[in-house]
């Protein structure tokens, strides 16, 4: 008999989500969940590997305590080589730990769109990480989201759990091989901070203009938790809706998003964050820094507080670098009760003149100077980027091309 | 050095400068008093190129070439460069970045920080949260690093402590003089300076050779700068806009009293 949670997901399947275009699920055909196993992530291809990098994710694994890749819908490789973590696919982990069954599917609803119904359906697998409890986990986990195939609907269902007092840092490269013509990623991310844990998570979007991607992230925070969240989106795409949620339940929770991202002709980003306030003393701070030479930007933000004594600040600014970009910058700050602190800040616009010409008279010339004005705005965004991807993300950043269309 | 020619000049439609001739000779410093809102930074900013300041007529030359209709950085290649009284804000790109960039690698960034007392300036944000006082100094700093030949300066000494005033007095001596103090030297080798100066006090600090007092966008006056300093401390502004404007009174009732 089809339970409960079954049921509601079979009739949310047609249902079409809040936010972004609605994309077509039977257009597309599933990925494989067959693919061979590699031993290791060095054993790719050299330009599998080049994409990775770009992604952040090291081949070799060196400084990092875990490797995952997931290439289409299969788990290609799961390896642990630090202490205090735990790493493994979580069709397995659901086998190895009884209890798992209480987390997955409840930060994230199955039927919250036709995305999610069907993630939940088709059984996604994904990654499982767990720090344990006081491990400070020295090294990040790198996992890595791999759309291979010509025609490929990828599906992930991520859970992640930092047990109360410890800490631990996640980077997620998300990416697609060369001559795919037409792709799709849903990926359900259920992140659990127990008390006083911290959680640092970075993840890089490489897809690229055939690619459709909707992820669905919720955090749920308990009391003392820190998470950090990091997104990086440079790279041209055709469509990405997203909106990770925080759900801080535990007093004295801090949370912060920083979000940069690109959106080049013909790409469509509706990226937002969001931070719900429930317990007293929280904080929260949503930064976004967008910059579209011809797509359209949708960069939403939203403060929801529902305790006294919590503070929390919301930032987008947009810069408008081409005739045909759209920049739409929409923050909401909703209080619930008196007691709060809660502000924002949104701007969109083209680059400053006095800025560029200030840059022009100490001898840059026109281009330059607005090279350097883009990277210093994107910058900002990026501050809170661990150290050692900085100089693979100014490196994509010096790539990209933000000059005025 | 730089010739200006019978220069008007327009803001946001409305004329600010009116048929203004000013020359300054190579190795010579040059200071521009007047009242505020008299024109002067209209004027530098003109010199430099930014754009919002139209040329109606007249004409810009440095050293013998017209340099009225080039772009900024144009101005810049060929040796100009510019303290502003309000640079704007470069968030995202350090101090140390641009001063890198203007410098083409050529000073040592880290020394000319220490001696401007910046170096704790270096990894912020270019002139973000800055106070009036770290504006100047960090403007010096890029300046030091670009090294032009023509210097323009508006209100080095404003907004600046008594303390700092000292040091970045120096730095603007040594910025135009070199490490010479003796005139000749100064006259063959320094820099042309052109100084905006409300209060003059700059002149403490640096040696000048000519001034002009600008009032409601045209030349008043021009002459040696410190008897001009002292006459403007003694009479104020409105005395050079009476003088000039019944300047040939003047001369009659002079020759009258003589008689």
């Amino acid at each position: 008999m089809a339970s409960d949670e079954e049921r509601r997901a079979r009739e949310a399947l047609r249902k079409a989500a809040r936010f972004g275009d609605d994309i077509d699920l039977e257009a597309y055909s599933e990925g494989s969940r067959e693919l061979a196993p590699v031993g290791s992530l060095e054993e790719l291809p050299e330009d599998t590997k080049t994409t990775l990098l770009d992604t952040g994710i090291v081949p070799s694994g060196k400084g990092r305590a875990g490797n995952f890749l997931l290439m289409d819908n299969s788990v290609v490789h799961s390896a642990v080589m630090g202490e205090g973590v735990e790493l493994m696919p979580l069709s397995q982990a659901l086998k190895v730990h009884d209890w798992l069954k209480d987390y997955v599917w409840k930060a994230v609803r199955p039927d919250t769109d036709k995305y999610t119904a069907e993630t939940y359906l088709e059984n996604a697998d994904g990654y499982f990480i767990r720090a344990l409890p006081g491990a400070k986990v020295r090294m990040p986990v790198q996992t890595c989201l791999l759309l291979k195939d010509r025609n490929t609907k990828q599906y992930v269902h991520n859970v992640l759990i930092a047990e109360e007092g410890s800490e631990l840092e996640v980077v997620t490269g998300c990416t697609t091989s060369k001559g795919v013509e037409k792709g799709l990623h849903l990926g359900i991310s259920e992140f659990f901070l127990r008390k006083n844990s911290k959680l640092t998570f970075t993840m890089i979007h490489n897809w690229s203009e055939v690619i459709g991607v909707r992820p669905r992230t919720d955090v749920v925070m308990d009391e003392g938790a820190t998470y950090v969240n990091n997104y990086v989106a440079l790279k041209p795409v055709r469509s990405i809706q997203t909106y990770p949620t925080a759900h801080m339940n535990g007093p004295d929770g801090v949370c912060r998003f920083n979000s940069v991202a690109v959106a080049h002709p013909g790409s469509v980003l509706d990226l937002g964050s969001r931070a719900i306030l429930n317990a007293p003393g929280c904080r929260a701070e949503l930064i976004s820094r967008t910059i579209t030479t011809g797509g359209t930007v949708i960069a939403r933000g939203q403060l929801v507080g529902n305790s006294a004594g919590i503070k929390a600040h919301l930032e987008c600014k947009g810069l408008i670098l081409s005739e045909k970009g759209v920049q739409i910058a929409i923050p909401e700050l909703e209080a619930r009760v008196p007691d709060v602190e809660m502000t924002h800040e949104a701007a969109v616009g083209k680059i400053a003149q006095d800025q560029v010409e200030y840059l022009m008279s100490r001898g840059l010339n026109e281009e330059d100077a607005v090279g350097m004005i883009v990277r210093g705005f994107l910058d900002v965004g990026i501050r809170g980027i661990p150290e050692h991807l900085k100089a693979e993300i100014d490196r994509t950043l010096q790539e990209t091309d933000v000059r005025r269309g | 050095m730089l010739e200006i020619e019978n220069l008007t000049v327009e803001v946001a439609g409305k004329e600010i400068l009116h048929n203004v001739s000013l020359s300054v000779k190579s190795g010579y410093t040059t200071v521009l008093f007047g009242p505020n809102g008299s024109g002067k930074s209209t004027l530098l900013m003109t010199i430099m190129g930014f754009s919002g300041y139209k040329v109606r007529s007249g004409r810009i030359l440095l050293n013998g070439e017209d340099i009225t209709h080039l772009p900024v950085n144009e101005r810049a290649k060929r040796g100009i460069g510019m303290m502003m009284q309000r640079p704007p804000n470069i968030t995202g790109e350090r101090l140390k970045d641009l001063v890198r960039v203007a410098s083409k690698g050529k000073v040592d960034i880290a020394k000319i920080a220490e001696e401007l007392d910046m170096t704790n300036f270096l990894e912020r944000d270019v002139n973000v949260g800055f106070s009036g006082g770290e504006i100047k100094r960090s403007e010096i700093l890029q300046l030091t690093a670009q090294n032009p030949c023509l210097l323009l300066l508006d209100e080095p000494e404003s907004g600046v402590d008594m303390v700092s005033i000292e040091k970045l007095g120096a730095k603007v001596r040594e910025l135009l003089q070199g490490p010479s103090h003796c005139a000749g030297w100064r006259e063959r080798s320094g820099k042309a300076a052109l100084i905006i100066t409300h209060t003059g006090q700059i002149l403490d600090y640096v040696e000048a050779d000519r001034g002009y007092v600008m009032c409601n966008g045209t030349v008043a006056c021009s002459g040696n700068p410190r008897e001009l300093l002292a006459e403007i401390r003694k009479m104020g502004y409105q005395e050079c806009i009476r003088c000039k404007l019944n300047q040939p009174n003047l001369v009659v009732e002079n020759v009258a009293s003589e008689g």
